[in-house]
């Protein structure tokens, strides 16, 4: 396997240029900028709001230093709260190459578009002259994540991927699992699974401030889809998801873009610290895939038994789908068919076995089916975290 | 495989869950009893493997996913009809479920 060799020293699957606009206002003339370019590997992401805010700065930094980025444009309005400085700081200390154009400083948007093409193609140029070097298994970080769960979804590829994450977690690369909001009902046999008790206790009461949280957003982490395809409850829905875990140990519990040190299985608590402040945790599928980027996820397993579509920016989607009816309906979407299981024509270790594989595959730049059909879907929103406590990522193995 | 329509996840479990569908009013075997489906079974949907009674546990993966609303007999569809989240309440595009009480 081979990586793009990064100044700082970690090593990406890809080598994607970014563009991204600080505010709604500067989301035109950066779309504009991307739009021009008929190449998947120069990319569009932004935040929307006009207020500050310390969560999705935070988040942003950990994107556009991402192992899988070489460079980053910045479009500004010029009067948004986003601390643009501090963003053009932290990706050119990265030793990434970075510009900025602020709209109001540069004329206007067909002077910011202008300023930009030359801007991107400077960008593709350095991007260029990245090194490929050898990359080994245990340098990858594998992230999971279900949307449009149904009943197949927690007998089938759930599982499957639970394997996969068992043999990469075997070969000591990092893996990433979710949602804390999705594995109310599993706290107790998640916390018997962690590498020490007081970790053990973070994880119980981060699924307890889960559950609260959802509570007072008067839903759970549950769609009217998920009870069309046989789902009844959060925690029947739980159980399912939590199969992607695999049986491996959970050696850590991590917040969105905190970054891990050594291979191992991590759960990421999503839910936000505090009272609710900014509406749901995670308002859709992709503001997850966006959180697991941005702690490093080089690859996305998305397991899917309704039926997702999605892609992401900057990090690789492959769709592993629980249903046979939905794979035969969907299958230009999907990447692999766990629906087999169901209908008693594979078991789940050959299908975990048949990730595994794609996973390699697509680390050494297969498309995935979400890339090769352009889907490069984005979303970050406002959050408020506090920092993880010291018993959270325990240093013993 | 219980038969080619549904799985037993878990010997403690109280529900098969369905892996092909079955319409109303077809009859299977299941662990040597027959039973008749009383509504459309599509896959991925869940039915009682035997009579629960109402505030009963569900059990599927060998763990409570809810209790029972209302009793519950062999071979019914599990669902949010007869059924509710012991957690946190579940909701449809209509409407809202299964309100913890």
């Amino acid at each position: 396997m081979k990586g793009y060799l990064r100044a700082d020293g970690r090593k990406g699957i890809r080598n994607v240029v970014l563009v991204t606009y600080l505010v709604e206002c500067a989301h035109h003339v950066a779309r504009a900028i991307v739009n021009r370019y008929a190449r998947n590997n120069v990319q569009l992401i932004g935040f929307p709001g006009c207020y500050p805010n310390e969560y999705s700065l935070k988040i942003m930094e950990r994107l556009c230093t991402h192992p899988n980025v070489a460079g980053v444009l910045i479009v500004s309005l010029g009067c948004e709260g986003f601390n643009r400085e501090q963003l053009a700081k932290t990706i050119e200390e990265s030793g990434r190459s970075v510009d900025t154009l602020v709209i109001q400083k540069t004329g206007g948007t067909r002077k910011t578009i202008d300023a930009g093409l030359v801007s991107v193609n400077d960008l593709l140029v350095e991007a260029e002259k990245v090194d490929l070097v050898p990359m080994d298994i245990n340098e990858l970080v594998v992230g999971t994540i279900c949307g449009g769960s149904d009943g197949t979804s927690g007998i089938s590829a759930n599982p499957a991927v639970g394997h996969c994450f068992d043999q990469l977690i075997a070969n000591d690369a990092t893996c990433i699992f979710e949602e804390t909001g999705e594995l109310i009902g599993c706290e107790q046999i998640m916390a018997e699974r962690a590498i020490t008790p007081e970790l053990g206790a973070e994880i119980m009461k981060s699924v307890e401030k889960a559950e609260v949280y959802y509570t007072k957003m008067g839903y759970g982490s549950f769609a009217p889809g998920n009870a069309e395809g046989g789902l009844t409850t959060q925690e029947e829905k739980s159980m399912g998801a939590y199969a992607k875990s695999g049986s491996s140990k959970i050696h850590g519990l991590i917040k969105p873009g905190d970054l891990t040190s050594q291979g191992g299985l991590y759960l990421m608590d999503v839910v936000p610290d505090g009272e609710p402040q900014f509406g749901f945790p995670n308002i859709v599928d992709n503001a997850e895939i966006v959180e697991m980027i941005a702690s490093g996820s080089h690859i996305i397993l998305f397991t899917t038994g309704r039926g997702s579509v999605v892609g992401s920016a900057i990090s690789p989607v492959i769709k592993v789908c629980a249903n046979p009816e939905t794979y035969d309906n969907l299958s230009d979407d999907m990447d692999i068919n766990a629906g087999k299981i169901i209908n008693g024509e594979a078991s789940v270790s050959q299908v975990g076995d048949e990730i595994y594989q794609l996973v390699c595959d697509v680390a050494q730049g297969k498309q995935s089916k979400s890339e090769e059909l352009g889907h490069q879907e984005f979303v970050l929103t406002y959050k408020r975290f506090e920092d993880i406590g010291p018993s959270c990522l325990p240093t013993v193995r | 495989m219980v038969n080619k329509h549904f799985v037993l996840l878990s010997n403690e479990d109280n529900v098969f869950v369905c892996c092909k569908q079955l319409l109303k009013g077809s009859s299977v075997s299941l662990e040597d009893v027959d039973v008749t489906m009383t509504a459309d079974i599509t896959v991925g949907h869940k039915i009682a493997r035997r009579k629960i009674s109402k505030g009963e546990k569900i059990i599927k993966y060998g763990v409570s996913i809810g209790s029972a609303i209302e009793d519950i007999s062999f071979g019914e569809h599990i669902h949010m009809h007869n059924m509710k989240s012991d957690y946190i309440a579940s909701h449809t595009r209509q409407s809202k479920a299964g309100v913890k009480s």
